[in-house]
C-alpha cells in the first residue's frame, strides 16, 4: 500500500509541474506583465516609470522562459517561470502581486472557507443520501414519482436563483437571517444558515438522482432479494445491504471532494460576504495577481490529487475485495 | 422528529424574546453607538500611500485621514477652494525671468516663476501612530526594530505604544519629495514635472542617488537630505512653493492628496526589514493629520475608521447653495467636526445584499465615493409607485447632482477614413463624415435607454458646473442641434445623409468603388453583442452606414489606444478638478496619446485649438478665459473628434438618520460632515426587522405532514402482503 501511495505521489508531482507551466502559459497568453502592472497601478495617469517599478519590484521585468543575457543556470533560474512557479512545489507561496503574504492569508481564510463547506458538505451528503433511499424505500410509488420529479425541477434551477431566492425569503421577506457577512465564534451560524441550507438544496437534485440511481442497481441484485426472501425488514435491506454496497461510487465522488473543500465556493462566498478562498481566488483572478492565481491553482491540484489517493484508500476500507496493485 | 420541531420551536422562541433583531449583520450594540456603516463594492483599496493613490474608491480613506492645505467647500457650488489645514487660500508672487516682482494680473508669458508661500496652521497634530512613539529618553520606540519584535504584527493595534507631535512645514516639503522618488513611482510625477520648479532635475537626482549609492531596494531613502528648490520649508509653519511660469490651476491640485504631508518617521518606520513581508506600509497603514484614522483593516472584508483623537475639530460650514437651509444642511453650522466615531466599511459584492441590508437600515448610505446606487434608487422610484412607497415610507433621502465628468465616443485622429488624414480634401471630407455620424448618434435617446434618463446629453467638452460652461439654448453645438423656436433640436437625418454625401459616401457607399461604408467600433468589453452595441449599430444603420464591433478586454483595448489603431471607442473622463482646463486638456495635441502618452486618446491635433489652450491655461477665471473657452468649444464642435456623449448625475441615498449629506464627486473628504442618530437609527431598524415567525409554523406544518404521509406509506408498506387475500367463494 504505501508502495503504492509513494508512485501515486510521484504521478501527483509530475501533474503539479504540468499544472504549473499550463497555468503559467495560460496565464501570460492573455496578459503581459505590463497589462498586470497598469490593473494593479490603477486609477489615471499611470506612468511608465511607475510600470517599470512595479515589474522590477515584483521580478515580472524578467523573460519568461530564458534570460539570454544570463549565464550558465541563471539562463533558467533568473526568469519569471523559475522565480515564481518552482518555489510552489516547495509550497512556499511567496506575497501576491500586492505584497501580501499569500500563505498568511490562506491561513486566514481556510476557517471561513471550511465554515461553511464542511457543514454544505456533511449535511448536503446526509440529505441527499437520506432523501434518495427514501426515494428507493418507496419506488415505483407515487412519491418516488414526485420525489424524482423534484430532483428534475430542483437540477433545472440555477444556483445562483437557489442564493437570490433564499435572500429573499430568508432575509428580506422573514427576517430570519442576515444577507450576507461572517463573524467568528457561534454567532457565525446566523451567517452560514442560509448558505449552507442553500448549498445542500443546490445539490440535492442531482445527486439525489445520481444516488438513487446507484441504490436501485443494488436493489435489483439477487443478495438483496436473497435477504428479502430470509424476510429481513426492508430497513434493514436498505441500510444494511443496499447502502453498503452502493459506498463505492459514492466514496469516489465524495472523498475526493473533501481536501477541495478547503478552497471555498467561488460564487456563495462572493454573495454571502464570506471572507473564504473562493472569494479570494476569484478578487485575484479579475485583479489579475498572477501570484494568487498560480498559488490557488497550485492548491486546488495538489488536494484534488491527495483527494484521490484518499479516495483510493477508501475504497480498500469500503470493499475488502479491492487490494491495491 | 417530534423533538427536531421541538428544538426549532424552542429556538424561535429564544429568539424571538431577543431585542434585537434577528437578521442583524452586527453586534447587538452596534447600531445604537455613533457609528456609520457603509460598504465598498469591489475590493479594498489598493493604495493608501497618498503619493500613489488616484482611484475614487481610495478617497473616502485617504481624504478622511491625510489632509493637503486646501480643500473644496463642502456645500458651495460651483465648487470654490476653502484653506484646510493652510491658513487661507493666497494668491501666489509672480516673478519674470530677471526675478522682478509683476503685477497680479501681468500676462501669463511674462510671468517665469509663480511663488506660492503658504502658512500652515499651527497645532495641528498627527494621529497616535507607533512611527511617532518615542521612549523615555526620547528615542525612537520601534525603530531600529530588533529581531523577533515585529513577529504577530499585522496591524497598527499590534504595536502597543504610540506617540504624536505637531505638522510642520517640512512634512509637506517631505511629502513632495516623495513625489519625485524612484522607490514611489507617483503617478502625479510627470504632471508636476512640468509645473514645479525643478522637480523634474530633482526626480533625476534622485534615481542618479539610487543608481550610484548602492543602496538596497528596500533600504529608507532619506529624503531630508536632499534639496529641492521647487519646494521649501521657509519655517515651521511656512511652505514656499515654486511653479514654472503662470497656472492658476495649480492652487487645485493643492486640495488633492498628492499634497498630504508625512511624517518622515513614518517613512522610516515602514521601510525597516520585515515590514513589507507583514503588509505593514504606508500603503496599508496611513498616518495622517485628518479626523480619521484607520483603525482596522482586513483586506477585501472590512476597514474601520475612527475619530483621530488629535484632530483640533474644523467648524462645519455656514454657506452653502440657495436650497441647503431647507434641506436643513446649515444646521450645523460652525459646530466643530466631525460628529459620526466611527465609520465602517464592510465588502459587498454584489448589490442584492447590499441594497438589501440598506433598506433593512444596516447601511446608513450604500457606498460614499460612488452616485450610482442613488441613481438607481431613484429610476427604480420613478419606474414603480411600489418601490417609491417603500422609499418614502423609510424616509430614504436621494439626491442627485450633475458632476464634472462624461462619458464621449471619440474618433481616432490618425485614422485615414474617420481621422484627419490625407490632403486637404480628403481631411474636409473625413470631417463631414464625422459631422454626419455625430447627428446620426441619438445621444438623448441614449441617455433615455442606457441611463434611464439620470444623464444629459453633452454639447461640448465642457461638463455643467464649471466656470466656461455655457447652459443651452447659447452652448448648443450648432453642428448636430438646431434653435427650432427658441428650442434645440437634433438636426435631421436628411442633413446627416447629405454630409455623408458630401464626404464621399452617398447613400452610405463610397461614391469611387460603391463598397458600403464599414466603420469599426472598438469596444472595450463584452462580446459585441451588447443592446448598447446594438444600439450603435441602429444609429448608424440610420444613414445606411455599417458598423462592426471589434470586441477585446480592457488590456488589449489600452494597447489599441496606445497604437492608434483603434477607429472610433468609448472613453470617460472624471476631473481633476472643476476647471476648464482639466477638460480641454483631453484634446490639447501635445497630449496625444500615440505620439506624446498623454490622455488625448483621440489624438487630436488643431494649432489654433492648442494656441487657444496654451492661452488659456493662464487666465485666471473671468470673462476673458470664457470667452477663450466658448472659442476652443467652438472648434471642437466643428472638427468633431469627439461626439460628446453624455454627462452622468451622481446621486447619493441615505437614511433618515443621516444628516448633512450632499451628493458630490469633486468633494472627497465628506465622511466629517456627516451625521447621524444612532437612537432613530436602532429604533427604525428594530421595527423595519421583526422577525415574521409565523412562516415557521407553516414549514413545520408541512413538514409534518410529509412526516405523516410517509410513515401512513410506510405502514401501509409494511402490512402488504405480496398477494391480494383471498375472496370468499359463496355456495
Amino acid at each position: 500500500m504505501i508502495r503504492y501511495i509513494l508512485r501515486r505521489l510521484l504521478y501527483g508531482f509530475f501533474i503539479l509541474v504540468g499544472v504549473n507551466l499550463l497555468t503559467f502559459v495560460l496565464f501570460f497568453a492573455v496578459n503581459t506583465p505590463d497589462d498586470m502592472a497598469r490593473l494593479a497601478i490603477g486609477g489615471q495617469r499611470v506612468s511608465q516609470d511607475a510600470i517599470e517599478k512595479w515589474k522590477s519590484e515584483r521580478g515580472y521585468d524578467k523573460p519568461l522562459f530564458v534570460n539570454a543575457q544570463a549565464q550558465d543556470s541563471a539562463k533558467w533560474t533568473d526568469t519569471i517561470f523559475y522565480t515564481r512557479s518552482v518555489p510552489l512545489l516547495t509550497f512556499d507561496f511567496g506575497f501576491s502581486d500586492e505584497g501580501r503574504d499569500i500563505g498568511h492569508e490562506i491561513g486566514q481564510r481556510m476557517v471561513p472557507s471550511l465554515a461553511l463547506a464542511l457543514p454544505t458538505f456533511v449535511l448536503g451528503l446526509f440529505a441527499c443520501v437520506a432523501f434518495s433511499l427514501l426515494l428507493v424505500f418507496f419506488r415505483g410509488t407515487s412519491l418516488d414519482l414526485a420525489g424524482v420529479m423534484f430532483c428534475v425541477v430542483l437540477m433545472s434551477i440555477s444556483g445562483l436563483f437557489y442564493i437570490i431566492a433564499g435572500q429573499w425569503l430568508f432575509a428580506k421577506m422573514w427576517r430570519w437571517v442576515p444577507y450576507s457577512g461572517y463573524v467568528e465564534g457561534w454567532d457565525m451560524v446566523r451567517f452560514l444558515f442560509l448558505p449552507v441550507l442553500v448549498g445542500i438544496v443546490s445539490r440535492l437534485g442531482a445527486e439525489s438522482r445520481f444516488y438513487r440511481a446507484l441504490f436501485l442497481e443494488e436493489a435489483g441484485k439477487d443478495y438483496v432479494r436473497t435477504a428479502r426472501a430470509k424476510g429481513m425488514a426492508e430497513r434493514i435491506v436498505l441500510f444494511r445491504h443496499i447502502l453498503r454496497n452502493a459506498m463505492l461510487p459514492i466514496l469516489t465522488g465524495t472523498v475526493s471532494a473533501i481536501p477541495l473543500l478547503f478552497m471555498g465556493s467561488l460564487i456563495s462566498e462572493s454573495f454571502f460576504g464570506i471572507p473564504g478562498l473562493g472569494s479570494y481566488t476569484i478578487d485575484a483572478i479579475n485583479a489579475q495577481d498572477f501570484s494568487i492565481v498560480r498559488a490557488m491553482v497550485f492548491l486546488g491540484s495538489a488536494l484534488y490529487i491527495v483527494g484521490l489517493i484518499l479516495a483510493d484508500i477508501s475504497y480498500t476500507l469500503a470493499d475488502p475485495r479491492i487490494r491495491f496493485n | 422528529m417530534v423533538r427536531f420541531l421541538a428544538m426549532l420551536v424552542a429556538l424561535a422562541c429564544l429568539t424571538a424574546c431577543s431585542p434585537h433583531p434577528v437578521n442583524s449583520p452586527y453586534d447587538p450594540e452596534a447600531l445604537a453607538q455613533n457609528t456609520l456603516f457603509t460598504a465598498f463594492t469591489q475590493r479594498s483599496p489598493k493604495h493608501l500611500d497618498p503619493a500613489r493613490s488616484y482611484s475614487s474608491d481610495e478617497t473616502p480613506f485617504t481624504y478622511s485621514i491625510y489632509e493637503p492645505p486646501y480643500a473644496y467647500d463642502y456645500l458651495r457650488r460651483p465648487y470654490v477652494l476653502k484653506p484646510k489645514t493652510a491658513v487661507e487660500v493666497v494668491t501666489p508672487r509672480y516673478y519674470d525671468a530677471q526675478g522682478n516682482v509683476l503685477a497680479e494680473d501681468a500676462p501669463g508669458e511674462q510671468v517665469a516663476v509663480s511663488v506660492y508661500d503658504i502658512r500652515i496652521k499651527p497645532g495641528i497634530r498627527f494621529q497616535p501612530h507607533p512611527s511617532l512613539a518615542l521612549d523615555g529618553e526620547g528615542k525612537p520606540r520601534y525603530w531600529p526594530l530588533k529581531e523577533g519584535e515585529l513577529d504577530g504584527k499585522y496591524g497598527m493595534a499590534d504595536f502597543e505604544h504610540t506617540g504624536t507631535r505637531e505638522l510642520v512645514a517640512d512634512d509637506y516639503v517631505y511629502a513632495w519629495k516623495r513625489l519625485a522618488s524612484p522607490r514611489v513611482a507617483s503617478p502625479i510625477f510627470g504632471v508636476f514635472a512640468e509645473h514645479v520648479v525643478d522637480m523634474r532635475d530633482f526626480g533625476e537626482r534622485l534615481k542618479r542617488h539610487v543608481r550610484e549609492s548602492g543602496l538596497p531596494a528596500d533600504a529608507w531613502l532619506d529624503l531630508r537630505s536632499f534639496d529641492f528648490e521647487g519646494v521649501q520649508a521657509m519655517d515651521d509653519h511656512t511652505l514656499r512653493i515654486k511653479v514654472i511660469g503662470k497656472y492658476p490651476q495649480f492652487k487645485y491640485w493643492l486640495a488633492m492628496t498628492f499634497s498630504a504631508p508625512i511624517p518622515w518617521e513614518a517613512e522610516r518606520f515602514y521601510s525597516q526589514p520585515g515590514m513589507a513581508e507583514h503588509d505593514l506600509s504606508l500603503n496599508t497603514w496611513p498616518v495622517g493629520t485628518g479626523p480619521y484614522m484607520l483603525s482596522e483593516s482586513w483586506v477585501n472584508r472590512r476597514h474601520v475608521l475612527t475619530r483621530n483623537p488629535y484632530f483640533r475639530g474644523e467648524p462645519y460650514p455656514c454657506k452653502g447653495e440657495p436650497r441647503d437651509e431647507a434641506d436643513g444642511l446649515l444646521a450645523d453650522c460652525g459646530k466643530p467636526m466631525p460628529f459620526v466615531d466611527r465609520v465602517e466599511f464592510i465588502l459587498e459584492k454584489e448589490s442584492v445584499p447590499l441594497m438589501g441590508k440598506f433598506l433593512q437600515g444596516y447601511y446608513d448610505i450604500p457606498q460614499i465615493e460612488r452616485g450610482e446606487y442613488g441613481v438607481a434608487m431613484r429610476v427604480a422610484a420613478g419606474d414603480s409607485s411600489e418601490k417609491a412607497a417603500l422609499y418614502n415610507e423609510r424616509g430614504i433621502l436621494l439626491r442627485s447632482a450633475t458632476e464634472a465628468q462624461y462619458f464621449y465616443l471619440g474618433f481616432n485622429w490618425l485614422d485615414p477614413v474617420v481621422g484627419d488624414v490625407g490632403s486637404e480634401e480628403r481631411r474636409e471630407k473625413n470631417r463631414k463624415l464625422r459631422q454626419a455620424i455625430s447627428i446620426a448618434f441619438d445621444w438623448e435617446q441614449f441617455v433615455s435607454i442606457f441611463q434611464d434618463g439620470e444623464a444629459q446629453a453633452s454639447h461640448g467638452p465642457v461638463p455643467p458646473g464649471v466656470p466656461g460652461y455655457e447652459p443651452l439654448p447659447q452652448g448648443r453645438n450648432p453642428v448636430v442641434y438646431d434653435l427650432v423656436d427658441g428650442r434645440v433640436t437634433r438636426r435631421d437625418l436628411d442633413q446627416a445623409r447629405r454630409l455623408l454625401s458630401e464626404a464621399g459616401y452617398p447613400d452610405g457607399r463610397d461614391a469611387k468603388t460603391g463598397r458600403p461604408l464599414i466603420l469599426n467600433y472598438d469596444s472595450a468589453g463584452g462580446m459585441g453583442s451588447s443592446a448598447m452595441l446594438d444600439w450603435m449599430r441602429r444609429q448608424l444603420a440610420s444613414i445606411n452606414v455599417q458598423l462592426e464591433i471589434r470586441a477585446t478586454d480592457y488590456n488589449r483595448f489600452q494597447d489599441k489606444m496606445r497604437q492608434g489603431s483603434a477607429q472610433m471607442f468609448m472613453w470617460g473622463w472624471l476631473a481633476d478638478y472643476p476647471d476648464a482646463e482639466n477638460f480641454l486638456f483631453l484634446l490639447y495635441g501635445p497630449n496625444g496619446k500615440v505620439k506624446h502618452g498623454g490622455e488625448n486618446a483621440s489624438n487630436y491635433e488643431n494649432p489654433e485649438f492648442d494656441r487657444l489652450f496654451e492661452k488659456m491655461r493662464f487666465l485666471d477665471d473671468g470673462p476673458e478665459k470664457n470667452a477663450l473657452i466658448k472659442e476652443m468649444v467652438g472648434i471642437v464642435q466643428q472638427d468633431a473628434p469627439w461626439m460628446f456623449g453624455y454627462i452622468p448625475k451622481s446621486g447619493g441615498a441615505y437614511q433618515q438618520w443621516v444628516g448633512n449629506a450632499k451628493p458630490s464627486q469633486m468633494v472627497r473628504d465628506t465622511l466629517q460632515y456627516y451625521r447621524i442618530d444612532p437612537a432613530l437609527r436602532a429604533q427604525k431598524v428594530k421595527e423595519w426587522n421583526t422577525p415574521r415567525w409565523g412562516a415557521l409554523w407553516w414549514l413545520a406544518g408541512l413538514l409534518a405532514l410529509l412526516a405523516w404521509a410517509v410513515a401512513r406509506l410506510t405502514r401501509r408498506r409494511a402490512r402488504a402482503t405480496a398477494l391480494a387475500a383471498p375472496t370468499e367463494e359463496r355456495p
